[in-house]
């Protein structure tokens, strides 16, 4: 499709909103042909950097590439070979399916014949050929983000921008459209998806970037960011919260570090290193002297861990919030 | 860097190679057969927007005819009202755009638009284009209603294409008021709001009354107002009766018909053109 060496290619990005600045120096690379995770608390600058890509915001400092174009000099170039899909379904509401995708092939420049055959391939594609007929704005919340991301695909772009493609869809549409995005990596397109979902950056990316405060702080694989909180966590949960002390010097015994207790829980936990021998170990003691125990467990390192290490447990809504009323 | 892609084994996706200025002309028509197609997916719209005027008509008509007198001069009231209500459809209009854009804008649809390789210029200009199409519509429906409850143009015909013209040209210059409203207004319930303003712009002209029995000081914004010019102006050519008034503005209400709108859309696309380009920013 082109020879360049990265589907997206971005260096030093700078976005300024009066003080504020939205995006701080963000660096970010995607390799062809995968799905890359840009993961950040909200305010963080994720919608910022899509709509550089996507060439709907100018930029006030750093260069960005997409498919080694450029997207302030050959904006147009680049408009060719991108989908976008915002973070809400742009879809006309009054049009029916087939009439959305009909319209925008022709905007795409497909021609009649063309942009109606196609529209039938993605209607097809995207389990919506039932509801063709139907005006948008009676379809359910996951049938228009499947529109809206057919619509995006109409030219078979060779890079896809998905903001937050699931936010507020129910469990069996958001894996619905975590098929289609498969589907789509698999035909050749690169996609960069962001997202708060941390298990969804972890089913779908072979690769994140997570952004706060307008930089990039984090770019490995899922399971590298997962090793860089380090090893499992044993956790137990009891039945009376009195027995939190005595659980708290069990598990002392074999933890790394000092453990945790949420005691509105009734919670401890902490990190281990030999996991089936500490797991064994506590279990046996707790039993030992007669604790009831609700709960007892290993658990790998979530991407949560991950990012609360990484953004610290600072508030993120909030200090987003403030700044926003104060750039305004 | 071939702009042929493939999906997955499916047909190839060739864009149509052609110039821009090709693609700025059909893009155009494209966004304009969107909205239009909109009036086809929801005819209750049409009712809305025709049914209207023509509602006002037979209503200002019948119930208003009798008992009012034409402003200081000869003549029947309906024929004095008419063009008033042909000039405040046009003026209206511009809520009409103002709520399209704005719907768009708030919706992500503008932002899809820029995101796409067609010409930027295209959203708006289709848009104007669709406007202009249904104000041919609505002007053709009010006129035969006028006709049917005995409206008469007795000026010719040359002078009445060129009173349909004057309103068409008002409408034309408030299509770049609405689309820059509606990339100010941040939300389509916000843009509601706007009625506020619309009402007493088009109610402080001559449409319904000669600025001459309005009060000193609210005479000359009635008579300088642009709808009033063009409202004068359709029922000269119409050869309709008039308000009367010995301003100058009234008394050149032909040429003011004209300079207005020019005035208007002066001021307003490049301001319109600059709202859509500080999207970007
Ligand atoms: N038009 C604007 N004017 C002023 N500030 C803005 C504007 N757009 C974004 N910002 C600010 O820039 C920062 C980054 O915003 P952005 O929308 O990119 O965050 P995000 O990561 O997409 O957040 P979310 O998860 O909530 O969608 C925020 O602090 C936001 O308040
Ligand atoms: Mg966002």
């Amino acid at each position: 499709m082109n020879s360049a060496e990265h589907a997206v290619r971005a260096r030093g990005l700078v976005k300024r909103y009066g003080d504020k600045r939205a995006l701080d120096g963000f660096d970010l690379t995607v390799e062809h042909g995968t799905v890359h995770g840009l993961l950040g608390p909200n305010g963080a600058g994720k919608t910022t950097a899509v709509r550089i890509l996507a060439t709907l915001l100018r930029l006030d400092g750093g260069r960005a590439e997409v498919g080694g174009v450029d997207v302030v000099r050959d904006a147009r170039a680049v408009r060719g070979r991108i989908g976008l899909t915002g973070q809400y379904a742009a879809v006309d509401e009054i049009l029916t399916g087939r009439q959305n995708l009909e319209m925008f092939g022709r905007l795409f420049h497909l021609g009649g014949g063309q942009a109606a055959r196609r529209a039938a391939e993605l209607l097809e594609q995207f389990d919506l050929t039932a509801a063709a007929d139907k005006g948008a704005g009676q379809y359910s919340g996951g049938m228009r983000r499947r529109l809206d991301l057919a619509a995006s695909m109409i030219l078979a772009p060779s890079v896809l921008f998905l903001d937050e493609p699931t936010t507020g869809l129910d469990p069996r549409s958001r894996s619905e459209v975590w098929e289609s995005v498969r589907s789509l990596v698999a035909s050749g397109t690169s996609v960069l998806l962001t997202t708060q979902y941390l298990e969804e950056a972890d089913r779908l990316a072979s690769r994140i970037t997570v952004i706060d405060q307008g930089r990039a702080i984090a770019d490995d694989t899922p399971d590298g960011l997962k090793a860089t909180v380090g090893s499992s966590h044993l956790e137990v949960v009891v039945t009376e919260a009195a027995d939190l002390p005595a659980v708290v010097k069990a598990v002392a015994r074999v933890a790394d570090g000092e453990p945790e207790t949420v005691d509105a829980e009734r919670r401890v936990q902490a990190a281990v290193t030999d996991r089936v021998a500490a797991l064994t170990d506590v279990a046996r003691t707790l039993q030992d002297e007669g604790i009831a125990v609700e709960d007892i467990g290993l658990r790998r390192p979530s991407l949560d861990d991950v990012f609360l290490r990484l953004t610290g447990d600072r508030p993120a809504e909030e200090s987003a919030g403030d700044e926003t009323g104060a750039a305004a | 860097m071939s702009d042929v892609t493939t999906t997955g084994g499916i047909a190839p996706v060739t864009p149509v190679p052609h110039g821009r200025a090709y693609w700025a002309v059909a893009d155009t028509l494209n966004i304009t057969r969107r909205y239009l197609t909109h009036f086809r997916r929801q005819p209750i719209n049409i009712a809305w927007q025709l049914g209207f005027p023509i509602i006002s008509v037979l209503l200002y008509g019948f119930v208003f005819g009798e008992a009012m007198k034409v402003p200081g001069g000869e003549g029947d009231y309906k024929d004095f009202l008419m063009p008033g209500m042909f000039v405040m459809t046009m003026a209206f209009g511009f809520m009409n755009t103002a709520m399209g854009v704005v719907t768009d804008a708030s919706k992500g649809v503008i932002d899809r638009f820029r995101s796409m390789p067609m010409a930027p210029s295209a959203v708006s200009a289709g848009r104007g284009l669709s406007d202009i199409v249904v104000a041919c519509a609505e002007l053709t429906i009010l006129a035969l209603t006028a006709v049917a409850i005995g409206w008469r143009p007795d000026n010719g015909v040359l002078n009445a294409i060129a009173a349909f013209a004057l309103l068409l040209l008002l409408r034309f210059s408030l299509i770049w008021v609405g689309v820059w409203l509606g990339l100010v207004v941040p939300t389509p319930e916000a843009a509601g709001g706007l009625y506020a303003v619309a009402f007493p712009l088009t109610m402080i002209s001559s449409v319904f009354v000669a600025p001459s029995l309005m009060p000193d000081w609210l005479a000359p914004i009635a008579a300088w107002n642009p709808v009033s010019s063009t409202g004068t102006a359709a029922r000269e050519l119409f050869g309709n009766p008039g308000a009367g008034g010995s301003s100058w503005v009234e008394q050149n209400a032909v040429l003011m018909g004209v300079v207005w709108p020019l005035v208007v859309t002066a001021v307003f696309l490049p301001l319109a053109v600059r709202r859509f380009k500080r999207l970007s920013r």
